[in-house]
């Protein structure tokens, strides 16, 4: 763990926000049809972190949901399986269990999710447990606070403590963009993160709103594109809350595209958080495949 | 090769640059428009006192569709008889038109714009098919906007005294109007909206190569009951426009065009009672300052010169940034710029289309030798063009002087032009090198410096982080060779009034 960097490390270029809607908007008019369709549809699956992440959910639901990331249509071979299940750390070892030898993946949030508000050896604690429990990726959420103070250092030092205790983890910070407000914030926060040794940026716990939006996807992925150039090292990003249509999958997989290219087309370095997102995605697969749109009971609910 | 003081060569790459790949994962299929819908007739006669006319001239000449070189259709020659028969139904229907009360020339001007909406994707696919231009830019930008026109200028017709305090203001008449072909329904309705609500009455000539939606336009005005002979449409070659220029019942003149032409017309109308307006060319610069949001700025600066194939009269043709950013401007422009798709106009998905005739496609390709003969380095991404029609890939050229022909002569194609600047002095003398005047861009995130460099431009629209965005409140217009009147907002309406001071009865 390194100590903090000086300020102007986290220094960024300014965002101008009115445009970046309108590239935005621009690349939303992009029309994906036919096999373009069915292709992103099932890449959006695979790149999916089916996520529980309530009060009450209960082993059975966690099982429930494993077994769907797993198979989301068991009838349909063709049909990937999603990247990950995200859960709370004390249901780590059920969907460690459930989704065991599948290469689905568990991810667990921690270091006091959704609003950060521990102490730092808490936090820590939290990750090393979820990480012993079986947990091979961990949503950690930014301290909004120390951010929205101007403790630029506080955070990057956070970070760097939680990536420690990791380990052989992969990390994932999560900025809650929500709650940063601006675009500008949005690319410090993501500069923070990636220098702080984040394997992926991610927009939100889903518990703010707005969760994740596209503009904000596309500049974390241009900070992640210009990241890689500049360094030659990949960071991966994730958009989770609040995309709950295929549709506006197909909107953020064509934002990867065109800003990142193929390299990050892929479930190692671009994730969907979401819940509802599958079985919207599966009924647009089902529909292309058998030309009608099937009933929604026709799905499993998790 | 010439130099210049400031650093002029092409970017390298760092050596630890990673490379980005693209299209090789995941592309998109191909996303038609229908053109179904489009009914298209053999051949179109003139339009004159409410009626389809055959031509005097008995001649006809084809008009093509610039992606495929295909036949569309055959449209009327007018002569100077058939010019001299259009004028005459504008005369005719004049007194009726401007005696008709503000409210009611408005309802129709509503009307037309409410069916332009109604038929707006009739009209994208066959501005498309006319001119080349990809759908996604007539479907979003052309059509809306063109409609956006009638119904803000419906809205100032019967308050055209409100504009214009303590004076009355009258119609200037028979108003000859003639448009250029890079938005042919677009420059219809910048001309045609202003002139109907003040109460003139018009004879407009498209452009030879795009005719076709201001044809079309004609059934919207049919659909309208607009009275006839208050909008006459003639189609021709030059010789049509000389013949109209030259009518001796003309009040106005209004022209989009080149400089060349505007400066004909100029002397044409001159000794004569007859307003005028021209539009004509450009050559804008965008300031690109090293505090500026560079990734939107690169956005800009492709819309403002890649929008339209650069078949834009305002079109941002001169990229001026501090030489301190250059490099990695140039590194990330480069990396869009092979990200544009060009190819066939009608896909849904194409951001650059064809180029619009064989004619104007030679003036860029001996512009573009001409920047290479001259020493400046050009860059043009890898880029599959179809095999027929008139195809240009986007180009930029890095280490641009003041002197170069491509950094003085309108290319009116998608070709951008680089050079540097190290002050703020600097950026405003080069963005003011220039005998136009239409347009510049400014880019930075700096309050004082938007307002420091704009109050110092000589252009007729001054853009802040932003570019090539055009709204019917907003008057457009240029300094010095880009021409002379206002087109849109109040100060628009002010060409096609005639002002009697003092408070006259009825």
């Amino acid at each position: 763990m390194s100590g903090s960097l000086s300020p102007t490390e986290f220094r960024v270029p300014p965002v101008d926000a009115v445009a970046l809607e309108a590239r935005t908007a621009d690349l939303a008019t992009r029309s994906i049809k036919k096999d373009a369709k069915v292709q992103g549809l099932k890449l959006a699956i695979a790149m999916m972190d089916l996520t529980t992440l309530e009060g009450m959910d209960s082993p059975g639901k966690v099982r429930q949901l494993c077994q769907k990331a797993v198979a989301p249509l068991p009838a349909r071979t063709d049909i990937p399986s999603c990247a990950a299940v995200c859960v709370y750390p004390d249901l780590v070892k059920i969907a460690a269990q459930a989704v065991a030898g599948s290469g689905v993946r568990v991810a667990s949030v921690a270091t006091g999710f959704p609003s950060g508000r521990t102490d730092r050896r808490t936090k820590l604690r939290e990750v090393e447990l979820a990480v012993r429990a079986g947990a091979s990726e961990i949503d950690m959420v930014i301290d909004r606070g120390a951010f929205l103070s101007g403790r630029y250092g506080a955070v990057y030092d956070e970070v760097c403590a939680v990536k420690e205790a990791c380990g052989d983890a992969h990390l994932k910070v999560i900025l809650e963009t929500g709650e940063l407000k601006t675009y500008d914030n949005v690319r410090r926060a993501s500069r923070i993160a990636i220098l702080g040794g984040a394997d992926f940026i991610k927009t939100s716990t889903g518990k703010v709103s707005p969760a994740s939006t596209r503009p904000v996807a596309l500049l974390m992925l241009e900070t992640v594109r210009d990241h890689y150039l500049e360094t030659g090292k990949m960071v991966g990003v994730k958009a989770a809350g609040g995309i709950r249509s295929a549709k506006d999958a197909l909107r953020y997989l064509v934002l990867v595209a065109e800003t990142c290219g193929d390299a990050w087309l892929s479930p190692e370095w671009f994730r969907f958080g979401a819940s509802s997102l599958l079985n919207d995605v599966l009924m647009q697969l089902e529909k292309q495949r058998t030309g009608r749109y099937q009933r929604g009971t026709d799905f499993s609910t998790d | 090769m010439a130099k210049t003081d400031n650093k002029t060569s092409v970017p390298k790459r760092r050596a630890n640059n990673g490379k980005l790949s693209f299209g090789g994962k995941w592309q998109y299929a191909k996303a038609p428009e229908s053109t179904d819908h489009v009914a298209i007739e053999d051949r179109y006669g003139l339009f004159i006192g409410g009626a389809w006319v055959r031509p005097k001239s008995g001649k006809y000449f084809a008009t093509i569709n610039p992606a495929t070189e295909k036949k569309i259709a055959e449209v009327a020659q007018a002569n100077k008889k058939d010019v001299d028969a259009a004028v005459q139904a504008a005369k005719k229907a004049l007194p009726a038109w401007r005696k008709l009360s503000g409210d009611d020339r408005a309802r129709f001007l509503f009307r037309i714009a409410r069916i332009l909406q109604e038929r707006a994707r009739e009209f994208a696919v066959l501005e498309t098919l006319d001119n080349g231009k990809p759908i996604k830019e007539t479907r979003d930008v052309d059509v809306p906007l063109a409609a956006q026109h009638f119904f803000y200028h419906a809205g100032w017709a019967d308050k055209l005294e409100l504009l214009f305090p303590g004076e009355k203001p009258e119609p200037v008449g028979v108003v000859g109007q003639i448009i250029p072909w890079n938005f042919p329904l677009l420059m219809a309705a910048w001309k045609i909206a202003p002139a109907l609500a003040a109460g003139n009455t018009v004879v407009i000539k498209p452009a030879e190569t795009s005719p076709l939606t201001a044809l079309r336009l004609c059934e919207v005005f049919e659909q309208a009951e607009l009275p006839a002979g208050v909008v006459n449409v003639v189609t021709g070659d030059g010789s049509t426009g000389a013949a109209l220029v030259r009518h001796p019942d003309l009040n106005k003149v209004a022209f989009t065009g080149s400089t060349e032409v505007g400066k004909e017309i100029q002397k044409a109308v001159a000794g004569r009672s007859v307003d005028l307006t021209l539009e004509l060319g450009g050559k804008a610069a965008h300031l690109v300052f090293e505090d500026a949001a560079l990734d939107q700025a690169v956005e800009g600066v492709v819309r403002g010169i890649f929008f339209n194939q650069g078949h834009v009269c305002c079109a941002g043709s001169r990229l001026i940034v501090q030489e301190s950013v250059h490099d990695l401007f140039v590194r990330k422009l480069q990396r869009r710029m092979a990200r544009i798709r060009v190819g066939d106009p009608l896909d849904k998905n194409t951001d650059m289309g064809a180029i619009h005739s064989s004619e104007q496609l030679m003036r860029i390709r001996g512009l573009v030798q001409s920047g290479v003969d001259e020493g400046a380095v050009l860059f043009q991404p890898k880029c599959a063009l179809p095999k027929n029609g008139f195809w240009f890939v986007p180009s930029m050229f890095t280490g641009v002087t003041q002197s170069h022909r491509i950094s003085r002569e309108e290319i009116f194609g998608p070709v951008l032009s680089v050079s540097t600047f190290r002050t703020p002095e600097e950026a405003v003398k080069k963005a003011n090198d220039t005998s136009y005047g239409l347009s510049a861009g400014i880019w930075t995130d700096k309050g004082a410096r938007i307002l420091w460099v704009a109050s110092r431009i000589r252009a007729g629209i001054v853009w802040n982080n932003t570019f090539n965005l055009f709204d019917a409140a907003s008057p457009f217009g240029g300094y010095q060779e880009s021409g002379f009147g206002r087109e849109g907002g109040r100060q628009g309406l002010r060409a096609y009034v005639k002002l009697r001071s003092g408070l006259l009865p009825g």
